[in-house]
C-alpha cells in the first residue's frame, strides 16, 4: 500500500468506528446532525472538494458529483422528513471510499505482479577495465565490445559468444524452462540468464536494439492498443452516467407531479427523491471502466510469461475470433533444417555409402551437403577425396578412396548414364553410384516438428474449423507433410509473392467474423504476415524483422505455443464479456429496483463496490495461463 | 511525432477523461492513456512544439480530473 492507501485506510476505519460508537448515544435533533456529520465529512470530504471543483470546471456527471449529490441529498432528506437517519449517507460514502480503496490496490498490485512477469531488463553491462571486472550502464556499450557474463547475471546486450561455455536459463524470454547450451561462436540473446560458466561475449546490437529492449518495449506498450471491447466500454461509460443522472432527474420531478396533478394522491417528493439519489448512487460506471481494461492487461501479462508476446488488446480480440490457420511450412511445421532420413536400394553398407556421399561432397557448404556431413557424423579427412567436380544443378563426382563417386539427383545419372531406382518418398533424393554402378539412394527430407501433428490437433480442439499450409516446397513434399499433419488445405510450389495472394484469396472467401491467423517463421513471410488479419511469428528469439511485422510473437518455435496463444486470447475475452454483462446486468436490475422502490441507497451501494470487487478479482484471473 | 509521458491517476474512467481532454487539446494529434501502466502516448501535429502542448495537455487534463498529474 503507497501513502495515499494507508492514509485512506486510517480514514475508513476511523469513520466506521465513529459510525458503530454514535449508534450507541442517546442524541436527537440538531445534535445528533452535527454529531452525525462529523464521520461523514471525515470519510467524505475530498469527494465534496472534488464534486465542487469539477462543477467549478464545468465537469458535472463524474463520480464525485455523483456521490456528493447522492449524499447530500440523503442528509437533506433525513433533516427534512426529521428521520435522523443519517447513516445511510455516511455509509454510501463509506462503502464506495471501500470500492474505491480495493480498486487502486488490486490495480497496483496486478500492476507491480506483471511487471514482476516481465522482470527481465538488465541492469548493468560488465566490462573489463585493465583486468578488473566494470559495471557500466547497459546503454553505454557500443558495438563490438567484449563485454563479460558472470553465472547468475542476465545476458544485457545480443553477442556473440566468443570464449567460455554455458547453459542458459531462457525461460523468461520463452516461458520454457528448459535450458540452453552455448559454447564458442554461437550466437547469444539478451534477456537469458547465464547459469553455469563465465561467457566473454562480442556484442553485434546497441542496447536500444537488443532482443531484451525490443520485448520490453512490445510488451509496456501492448495494452495503449485498445480493443473493440475497450472503445465500446469507454463509449458506454460516456453515455450511461450523464443518461442515469438525467434518469433520476426525471424520476425525482415527473412522478409527484404525475400523482398531484393527475392521480390527485399526495405527491410524496420526499419518496420519489429518494429513489432517484438511489438511482445517482447506482450510476458510476467503474466496474466497468476499470476491469475491461485490467482484463487485457492481465491477458497479455501472463501470455508474455508463457512466452507469448501479444502486440495489443486488439490482436488478443482478434486472436480470439480466429477460424483459420495459415502456416508456412518450413520452419514452422518443419524444422527448416536438412537430415538424412532414409537409404535406401543400397548395394553396400548404409553407413559406407553415406561415408562416401558426405566425402564427395566435403567441399560443398550446401544445406544438403551439411546434412551428409552431420549424418555421417565423423571429422572429415578431406585428403581421401580428390578431383571433386560439381555438376551445376545435378550432383558432384569425386575420386574417393580411389573409387570414382557420383553422387547427385536423377540428371546426373542419366548425365552418366547409369540407371536408377526412382524412389517413393517425398524429399531430396541423392542417387549415389560407386565405379560407375548404381549403389542406392539417401533421402534427405526437412524433418516435421516433434510437436506438429499435436498442435494442429489442438488447433482444431479449441475450435480452428480450417488449416491451410503454404510452402515453396514441391507438391510431393507439401502433400507428405499435410496428410502426415492432417492439414486441410495445401498450397504448393508458391513463390513469396503467390503467398500474399493466396493469403488474399483466403481472406475473401471466408465469413462474417471469421478472422484469419498466419504463422510463419518471420524470415522472408513479412508481407504475408502483415497482410492477414492476425500474424504469429514463430520462435522469434534474436529475429527483429519477426518482432516487426508481426502482431503476435512466439518466443518459442514450438508450434504447441500456437494454440496455446488462441486460449489465452480466447480466456481473456470469455472473462471481458463475462465482466460486461454482469456489470452492466447487474446495474440495470438494480436501476430498475431502485426505481419501483425495493432497492435502497444499502443495495445500491452494495451493488456498486461489490460488482466492481468482483468483476476486478475476475479480471485478474486472465493472468493465470500456466495450465491452458 | 510521438513521445510518451508518465502520469499519475486514480482510476480508470479519470484516464479515459484525461484521454479525451488530451485529444482535444490544440497541437495534438491524437492521444492514447494508458492506465494500466500509467503512460500517455501523444501524437503531435506538424508544427507544434510538443513542450508548449504538453503544457496545455496538462492543464486540461487538470481541468477534467483534478487529482491527476503528468510528468512531463
Amino acid at each position: 500500500m503507497n501513502k495515499k492507501q494507508k492514509k485512506m485506510l486510517i480514514r475508513i476505519i476511523i469513520a466506521a468506528l465513529l459510525l458503530i460508537g454514535l449508534n450507541f448515544i442517546p442524541v436527537s435533533g440538531i445534535l445528533k446532525f452535527i454529531l452525525y456529520l462529523i464521520p461523514y465529512l471525515i470519510i467524505g470530504y475530498d469527494i465534496l472538494l472534488k464534486a465542487l471543483k469539477g462543477i467549478k470546471n464545468r465537469q458535472v456527471f463524474d463520480e464525485n458529483f455523483l456521490m456528493a449529490i447522492a449524499t447530500v441529498g440523503a442528509i437533506a432528506l433525513a433533516l427534512y422528513e426529521q428521520s435522523g437517519d443519517y447513516i445511510e449517507a455516511i455509509a454510501v460514502m463509506l462503502f464506495y471510499q471501500i470500492g474505491e480503496l480495493f480498486q487502486s490496490y488490486a490495480v497496483g498490485k496486478s500492476r507491480r505482479n506483471i511487471s514482476d512477469l516481465m522482470d527481465i531488463r538488465p541492469d548493468y553491462a560488465n566490462i573489463e577495465h585493465d583486468g578488473k571486472l566494470e559495471k557500466v550502464d547497459p546503454d553505454e556499450v557500443a558495438i563490438g565490445t567484449m563485454i563479460i557474463v558472470q553465472p547468475g547475471e542476465k545476458v544485457p546486450i545480443d553477442g556473440i559468444v566468443t570464449e567460455g561455455a554455458s547453459t542458459l536459463n531462457t525461460s523468461a524470454l520463452t516461458g520454457e524452462s528448459l535450458p540452453r547450451e552455448v559454447k564458442s561462436g554461437d550466437e547469444i540473446i539478451s534477456g537469458c540468464i547465464n547459469m553455469t560458466g563465465v561467457l566473454k561475449i562480442q556484442t553485434t546490437k546497441e542496447f536500444g536494439e537488443s532482443t531484451v529492449s525490443k520485448i520490453l518495449d512490445l510488451v509496456e506498450n501492448a495494452s495503449s492498443r485498445k480493443s473493440k471491447s475497450e472503445d465500446f466500454i469507454s463509449k458506454f461509460a460516456r453515455i450511461y452516467t450523464p443518461a442515469v443522472c438525467f434518469a433520476a432527474l426525471a424520476l425525482a420531478i415527473l412522478p409527484p407531479i404525475v400523482r398531484m396533478l393527475f392521480m390527485g394522491i399526495p405527491a410524496a417528493w420526499g419518496t420519489w427523491i429518494y429513489r432517484a439519489l438511489t438511482f445517482l448512487v447506482i450510476s458510476c460506471p467503474c466496474a466497468l471502466v476499470i476491469s475491461i481494461p485490467l482484463s487485457f492487461f492481465a491477458g497479455i501479462g501472463g501470455a508474455s510469461k508463457s512466452g507469448v508476446l501479444v502486440k495489443g488488446s486488439n490482436y488478443l480480440e482478434t486472436l480470439s475470433q480466429t477460424k483459420i490457420v495459415v502456416f508456412d511450412k518450413t520452419g514452422t511445421l518443419t524444422q527448416g533444417v536438412f537430415e538424412v532420413d532414409g537409404i535406401h536400394h543400397n548395394q553396400i553398407e548404409g553407413a559406407k555409402l553415406l561415408e562416401y556421399a558426405a566425402l564427395a561432397e566435403s567441399a560443398s557448404s550446401h544445406p544438403i551437403s551439411k546434412s551428409l556431413q552431420k549424418a555421417h557424423g565423423r571429422e572429415i579427412d578431406r585428403s581421401r577425396v580428390s578431383d571433386i567436380r560439381e555438376i551445376s544443378g545435378n550432383g558432384i563426382t569425386a575420386c574417393v578412396d580411389g573409387h570414382q563417386i557420383a553422387a547427385g539427383n536423377d540428371k546426373l545419372m542419366e548425365h552418366l548414364g547409369i540407371s536408377y531406382i526412382s524412389c517413393h518418398s517425398a524429399g531430396t533424393i541423392i542417387h549415389m553410384a560407386i565405379d560407375g554402378k548404381y549403389a542406392g539412394h539417401i533421402v534427405i527430407s526437412d524433418i516435421v516438428k516433434p510437436n506438429s501433428k499435436a498442435a494442429i490437433e489442438a488447433l482444431k480442439k479449441s475450435g480452428i474449423k480450417k488449416t491451410v499450409m503454404l510452402t515453396g516446397d514441391i507438391a510431393k513434399a507439401a502433400d507428405h507433410v499435410a496428410s502426415q499433419l492432417h492439414i486441410d488445405t495445401v498450397y504448393s510450389q508458391l513463390l513469396p509473392a503467390d503467398k500474399v495472394a493466396k493469403v488474399e484469396e483466403l481472406l475473401n472467401t471466408k465469413s462474417g467474423n471469421d478472422k484469419l491467423a498466419f504463422v510463419g517463421d518471420g524470415i522472408n513471410d513479412a508481407p504475408v504476415l502483415r497482410r492477414a488479419d492476425i500474424g504469429i511469428a514463430m520462435g522469434a528469439m534474436g529475429s527483429d524483422a519477426a518482432i516487426e511485422a508481426a502482431d503476435v510473437v512466439l518466443m518459442d518455435d514450438d508450434p504447441m505455443q500456437i494454440s496455446k496463444a488462441i486460449k489465452i486470447s480466447k480466456k481473456c475475452l470469455r472473462i471481458v464479456y463475462e465482466n460486461i454483462v454482469f456489470a452492466i446486468g447487474i446495474k440495470l436490475i438494480c436501476l430498475f429496483l431502485g426505481a419501483i422502490g425495493i432497492a435502497n441507497m444499502w443495495l445500491a451501494i452494495f451493488a456498486d463496490v461489490g460488482v466492481m470487487i468482483i468483476a476486478v478479482l475476475n479480471a485478474i484471473r486472465a493472468l493465470f495461463v500456466k495450465k491452458l | 511525432m510521438k513521445k510518451t509521458y508518465k502520469i499519475d491517476v486514480d482510476c480508470a474512467n479519470c484516464a479515459n477523461k484525461m484521454e479525451d481532454a488530451a485529444k482535444k487539446t490544440e497541437g495534438v494529434k491524437d492521444a492514447t492513456v494508458n492506465f494500466m501502466t500509467l503512460k500517455m502516448i501523444v501524437e503531435f501535429a506538424d508544427g507544434h512544439d510538443p513542450k508548449t502542448v504538453m503544457q496545455a495537455v496538462r492543464k486540461n487534463c487538470k481541468k477534467v480530473e483534478d487529482d491527476c498529474e503528468i510528468f512531463l
